[in-house]
């Protein structure tokens, strides 16, 4: 967290804290995220289901719903998205930082064209005409590698295959060149053989365009596929943070180890399988010292005095547990 | 599970060396109707022609993306769908037939193989405890319903659930993870021959991913079981088969032991499918994906090799002759025209051990 002090960061976030709050409980699902982006870099928030990465990206956007109560300091691109108003949010997403989502089907609008869709965007944040947002949307259906992008142009959602849709919400998503973009396990859904070209053109428009990119996954190969650095997220916290070459090779945190050792990858026939025993913590009740005690082997009753603070033993590395030397 | 005989138990009939499960050309063809009289407009070719062999004993890895009909030829299996064409031969008996026949009853047949389900909240009555679920189909074929519930806690202690905490609980307060082992549970509580898993950890987290397949192993292990294993996840397949199968379009486009398929991959697509796998070492990034496109729909498959349209070594010969199944040595198989010496492809004959 420590690299990109000198350069100002095209997103920091500190101290976000996300309670959703309802009559019967309170959920904790992000409870203290500091995180920096570099212009132009590509940073995975890696964790499980129910780890908080879909919220925090959710709230650099401010996408959460009524219910969710948002504390600490989100700045994109120089700006607080906290104390935006509804129109300067509507000018902001899609403009300086666009979305894309797992589902495409759900987030593309079936009775419009593809089209329709680019051209509209162009429209809303450029004050383009019809025909120049048209002539913007075959560009872009051209720059994500659509096939036959003239004719795609007048397509539905429906009409496209699973891989096509793909491509076009991420051609909606860069009709205003946004600085940020925003990634919610956007090849999760998708076939292997689709995922690697999708993952690749990615990597490709991300390099072209200079963009931020902030992509949250599940899949360790999908990190190590597309990401600069990786922040990995335990019970609505970061629990390591750094470079993905360095984390993979040797990550610092119990957790990140254990999830290492618990993905089957080649060459892992006949041995028994690394096992992380038992399940995430509840989020109702915020736990007083380390989230991942329970269920880590090095586990000492230190651990559960408070919780840890990241220490850092190398530059550009961090890591919240007490077992990590502090550099 | 107690040794002591039960109505359940199944003994092997044919000996080792007979396969546990023989499908030979089997098809199942979805027609699409539509028009003013609801006439069949399209056919979709989900599974066209597939034969394989369950060995007994081993796990059989199925691969392929989706509209491969991996779930097609499950359902097939389980004979969920009953195929157009095609046999089925469960040790030595035909699947479907009756006794006077030579063959086995569908009752018979489904009680020695159980299914296991990607979903697994879907898969499991909401309504009833999960004691009551495991405990329901041995009911169903007239085990007592105190000794079926009194096996229910044993198979539940076997797949790492104390029954004393779990027996009565409903399914929505259970994790995926303790969930899917509820699944298994149900499964073993037939003592099945063979239990076809499909997707039976792509809904789970990695760490509960680890659990559940270390679970399989030991209970294949305990209860001498034979497994279909079912999944896209290439690294899972690897880990956990003994012999793999690929499929694209409905067809079997490679088979043979798993150290063959991944080690020396024949057919193009699977050597495109095992190159299109993330890395997680970032220095060993690429440029450039194995293969363009998305997996052609099923509706109109192309003529002559089904994966001509994305193979980078299609000729023209491919696009009119299907290709077939020639032997790589060891029980390694691929329909490939490059894999046939002789067929006239350029590559011919260069694939061949």
């Amino acid at each position: 967290m420590t690299a990109t002090a000198n350069a100002t960061p095209l997103v920091a976030l500190r101290d976000l804290s996300v309670r959703f709050v309802s009559r019967d409980a309170t959920m904790h699902a992000v409870n203290g995220v500091d995180l920096d982006l570099a212009a132009g870099k590509v940073l995975c928030i890696l964790g499980e289901s129910g780890s908080g990465k879909s919220v925090t990206l959710r709230a650099l956007m401010k996408l959460l719903p009524r219910s969710a109560r948002v504390t600490g300091r989100i700045e994109v691109a120089g700006r607080d998205v906290q104390a935006m108003n509804e129109r300067q949010l509507q000018d902001f997403r899609g403009g300086d930082v666009a979305m894309i989502f797992q589902e495409p089907m759900t987030a593309l609008d079936p009775v419009f064209t593809i089209g329709q869709q680019i051209a509209e965007t162009v429209m809303r944040h450029e004050g383009a005409t019809r025909a120049a947002g048209m002539a913007r949307a075959l560009e872009l259906l051209e720059l994500v590698q659509i096939p036959s992008a003239k004719r795609r142009l007048a397509a539905y959602p429906h009409e496209l295959s699973g891989g096509l849709r793909q491509r076009a919400m991420i051609a909606v998503a860069l009709a205003c060149r946004p600085k940020l973009l925003l990634a919610d396990e956007p090849t999760t859904a998708l076939d292997a053989t689709v995922q690697i070209q999708v993952l690749l053109l990615l990597r490709k428009l991300q390099e072209q365009l200079g963009m931020g990119v902030i992509f949250v996954t599940h899949d360790l190969g999908v990190a190590g596929e597309i990401a600069d650095r990786v922040a990995v997220m335990y019970a609505g916290r970061v629990v390591e943070e750094g470079p993905v070459g360095a984390m993979m090779r040797g990550p610092l945190h119990p957790y990140p180890r254990g999830l290492l050792g618990a993905t089957v990858h080649g060459g892992m026939r006949g041995q028994r399988l690394t096992t992380i025993p038992g399940a995430p913590p509840s989020l109702e009740t915020l736990p007083t010292g380390c989230s991942f005690a329970p269920r880590c082997a090095e586990a000492e009753p230190a651990c559960l005095a408070g919780v840890p603070e990241p220490r850092s033993p190398v530059p550009g590395r961090s890591a919240r547990c007490i077992k990590v030397a502090a550099g | 599970m107690s040794a002591s005989p039960s109505i359940l138990s199944s003994p092997d009939r044919g000996g080792p060396a007979q396969p546990l499960l023989l499908l030979s050309g089997l098809k199942k063809h979805f027609p699409i109707r539509g028009g003013l009289f609801g006439s069949t407009v399209a056919t979709v070719r989900a599974v066209d022609g597939v034969s394989f062999a369950v060995r007994k004993g081993e796990t059989l890895g199925i691969v392929g993306e989706s509209g491969c009909g991996k779930s097609t030829t499950a359902r097939l299996l389980m004979r969920l769908m009953v195929p157009d064409a095609g046999s089925m031969v469960f040790d030595g008996e035909g699947v479907g037939q009756n006794a006077q026949t030579g063959g086995i009853t569908l009752k018979d047949y489904r009680r020695q193989v159980q299914m296991v389900f990607q979903d697994s909240y879907a898969s499991l009555n909401p309504r009833l405890p999960i004691e009551e679920s495991i405990a329901f189909a041995p009911k169903v074929h007239g085990v007592a319903p105190a000794e079926a519930r009194a096996r229910a806690h044993e198979i539940l202690a076997a797949v790492g659930l104390a029954p004393a905490s779990f027996a009565r609980r409903y399914p929505h307060e259970l994790s995926g993870g303790q969930r899917q082992r509820v699944n298994i549970a149900r499964a073993l509580a037939l003592q099945p021959r063979l239990i076809l898993l499909d997707e039976p950890v792509s809904a789970l987290d990695k760490s509960v991913e680890a659990q559940v397949l270390n679970l399989l192993v030991d209970l294949k292990e305990t209860f001498g079981l034979t497994y279909v294993f079912i999944s896209h996840d290439l690294n899972v397949v690897q880990y956990i088969s003994d012999r793999v199968l690929v499929m694209y379009l409905g067809q079997v486009v490679e088979q043979g032991p798993v150290e063959a398929i991944y080690d020396r991959p024949a057919h193009p697509y699977t050597r495109a499918l095992l190159a299109s796998r993330p890395s997680m070492d970032p220095g060993r990034r690429r440029t450039e994906p194995p293969l363009t496109g998305d997996p052609p729909n099923p509706i109109n498959p192309p003529s002559g090799c089904r994966f001509r349209t994305r193979c980078p070594f299609a000729e023209g010969l491919c696009a009119e002759r299907e290709p077939v199944q020639s032997a790589l040595g060891g029980g390694h198989e691929a329909a490939c025209h490059m894999a046939e010496p002789g067929s006239g492809h350029s590559q011919a004959g260069k694939l061949a051990a």
